[in-house]
């Protein structure tokens, strides 16, 4: 199934070739989590500190849930504005 | 120790500049800047004066710990009736000027009157002079940062000044000190040029005396260590600046987009933090060119950006090849997203020219999206806007009109009317994003439910810095939130409301608090200054502080009514993202904020709260 992953700031350097505007789409077994997905593209753990997926916050217990056909996945390492 | 104890009072209208002893009964009650100068301006303005007339005052305000060897300790304050608003005005700043007013001897100055010919105050330590500043009106910050440099022949000057946009009146116009660091919000700007004071210019070098240095030092040093250590203010702010939130705000689906018609804006990634950092295809360099730190910051979240010398706003005009002061996140937000702009370059420029002509560019790209939704909605055409076509995302609209509203020309006169009076002006009062008169910043209440009741309740009108709860709606600081739900958001807005009143009084800056509780502000506090600086004292002086701004707004003529969103925020639900559907339960969370606050079911304090706080 095919999922987006949106990769921002620091993180940006883990996206792959034809990335566009810090997005990607790739390809993902059925029943893929949040974390292995991002093992995959090899995110440090300790980077991964704002979690999205389709706009909400997932906590990091819930990073191990499968994640769905057409969901986005966005991820931050430690930012804040103001 | 820690403040000056003495304050410089300036009578415009008789050219007098006297010192005075600082009321150490208040200082002890309101610490210092926004508080302390609060409380002067409170006691020696009527409520109901004309913001512009010469009855109002002007206050500029440090805190105990600016000037000192604390990180961050470089901030001052403006504090006055606002122009756009009519409510209590009080903007921060940074950079340099601050500490260097500090430390050429004086807590505060407190201008009065109106001077009868253009002026500027010069200050070396306790000599304090009004000059002549014919030659200076009608220049920008920058000019006049120059010329009184020049002048003087001294580049150690700190200077405040406004530009044409504060001689002008136009109502949102700011001061800039250090050519772009500024007091914002609320059109302190504006009450300066009624005032035909041009600048304040500071040379200090007394410095800033601590009640117990050994103390101050080690208890400093080992709180910027938590900020060096810490991964949002020793990585994330110094690399990524606040614009970094362009995205995540984007993603969250709480970017006001075309004047919050929309949630999402599909450019966003165009202008964020990172595409600043990116080599731009015309020139192979970035728009971003180095991060920058105010006075004693340990931080640095700063940016200055040089703009595409090929690009059409700046192809013939050398002056903007330079670097100056970078896009923010609220900037970028304002005169990016919310115009349906995504011309990294020529919101730059634009940029540039409301630090050059000292304009807030909050307020600015606001209105000028409240503009382009009324040229859209066939309220105005072209014959309003001197022939310019106000759709939204056009930025040649953008550039032409910064200029144009700095200079008060054109449809630049309608827009510096700020968005409230502009649509009113036009018939159509509910397409201004405001309250209390003052445009709303850069996160959508639908989305994150705490800044609905942040914006209605803000003393000084519409802001994400009275309480930023986007710091545990959505960042996760201190502790995570969901920013899709009312509940527990008054109690959260209220805790955030209190200790922000206290930081900004102190001196220190609201940034250090992604690292720092309260509990690493106090001991800082409590070393500079003599007197009881506990925790519990200073969490009673931040309400202090929140409810004597709310009793000024109160006699000044606002009413719980006041205390609204836009119509827009209430009834029409987020069209996308994952707030989609949903509008702002503000009727939800306002009564219980009314009751927590100790305020009756009008938003106005009990008796009972007012005694309890010695007000």
């Amino acid at each position: 199934m095919t999922v987006t992953l949106k990769l921002f700031a620091s993180l940006g350097v883990h996206l792959p070739p034809g990335a566009r505007e810090h997005a990607v789409q790739v390809e993902i077994p059925q029943g893929t989590s949040i974390g292995e997905l991002l093992d995959r593209f090899g995110v440090p753990p300790e980077q991964r500190h704002l979690v999205l997926r389709n706009g909400v916050f997932v906590s990091p217990a819930g990073r191990a849930e499968p994640l769905h056909a057409g969901d986005s996945v966005a991820v931050w390492p430690p930012v804040a504005g103001g | 120790m820690g403040w000056q104890r003495r304050i410089l009072r300036v009578n415009l209208t008789e050219g007098t500049c006297n010192p005075e002893p600082l009321n150490m009964d208040w200082a002890r009650q309101y610490l210092g800047q926004r508080g302390l100068a609060t409380k002067y301006f409170v006691e020696e303005v009527d409520p109901t004066v004309d913001p512009l007339s010469p009855d109002n005052k002007l206050i500029f305000a440090t805190g105990p710990l600016t000037g000192t060897a604390a990180s961050t300790a470089g901030r001052y304050s403006v504090i006055t009736k606002g122009a756009l608003t009519g409510a209590i005005a009080c903007s921060n700043s940074g950079g340099y000027f601050g500490a260097e007013l500090k430390n050429a001897g004086w807590d505060m100055i407190v201008f009065e009157g109106r001077a009868p010919e253009p002026v500027y105050l010069l200050i070396e330590d306790e000599e304090a002079r009004l000059l002549p500043a014919g030659d200076l009106w009608g220049r920008s910050v920058w000019e006049t940062h120059e010329r009184i440099q020049h002048d003087h022949q001294d580049p150690m000057l700190k200077i405040a000044a406004i530009g044409q946009a504060g001689e002008n009146g136009v109502l949102f116009a700011c001061i800039v000190n250090d050519l772009h660091r500024a007091a914002g919000r609320s059109g302190v700007g504006a009450v300066m040029g009624s005032k035909r004071l041009k600048a304040v210019a500071v040379r200090g070098t007394q410095g800033v005396s601590v009640a117990d240095p050994r103390r101050f030092l080690q208890v400093t040093m080992e709180k910027k260590r938590i900020l060096a250590e810490n991964a949002v203010t020793g990585q994330g702010l110094p690399t990524y600046g606040t614009q970094v939130l362009m995205n995540v705000v984007n993603e969250i689906g709480a970017l006001p987009t075309r004047n919050a018609r929309e949630v999402q804006f599909e450019g966003a990634p165009r202008i964020s933090g990172e595409a600043m950092r990116e080599p731009r295809p015309t020139d192979g360099k970035p728009n971003l060119i180095t991060n920058q730190a105010c006075f004693g910051c340990t931080i640095a979240c700063g940016r200055v950006s040089r703009i595409d010398k090929t690009h059409y706003v700046v192809r013939n005009k050398p002056q903007y090849w330079k670097a100056s002061g970078g896009l923010e996140y609220e900037n970028a937000w304002a005169m990016g997203a919310d115009t349906g702009i995504d011309d990294l370059e020529a919101m730059t420029y634009a940029n540039f020219i409301c630090n050059e002509q000292g304009m807030d560019p909050i307020s600015f790209g606001a209105t000028l999206a409240a503009a382009m939704e009324l040229y859209e909605s066939g309220a105005i055409g072209k014959e309003e806007t001197g022939g310019i076509d106000l759709r939204f995302g056009n930025a040649e609209a953008l550039t032409t009109l910064v200029e144009q509203t700095a200079r008060g020309e054109g449809f630049g006169r309608d827009l510096g009317l700020g968005s409230r009076r502009l649509c009113e002006k036009y018939g159509r009062p509910e397409l201004s994003m405001t309250v209390k008169g003052q445009e709303f910043p850069a996160y959508d209440p639908r989305g994150i439910q705490g800044m609905g009741l942040t914006y209605a309740t803000s003393n000084r009108g519409a802001c994400h810095l009275r309480s930023y709860t986007v710091a545990s709606e959505v960042l996760g600081i201190p502790e995570k939130t969901d920013p899709l739900v009312p509940d527990g958001k008054p109690a959260l807005v209220k805790a955030f409301q209190d200790a922000t009143a206290v930081v900004d009084s102190s001196g220190l800056c609201l940034f250090t608090t992604f690292a720092w509780s309260l509990d690493d502000i106090q001991p800082q506090i409590d070393a500079a200054c003599e007197g009881d600086w506990s925790l519990e004292n200073l969490l009673a002086v931040g309400e202090r502080i929140w409810n004597l701004e709310r009793q000024f707004n109160l006699r000044a003529g606002f009413t719980g009514a006041d205390d609204r969103l836009p119509e827009r925020l209430v009834s029409e639900p987020a069209r996308q993202g994952p707030a989609k559907g949903l509008t702002n339960q503000l009727d939800k969370m306002l009564p219980e904020y009314y009751a927590l606050r100790g305020w009756d079911e009008n938003g106005v304090p009990t008796a009972e709260t007012l005694q309890r706080l010695g007000l």
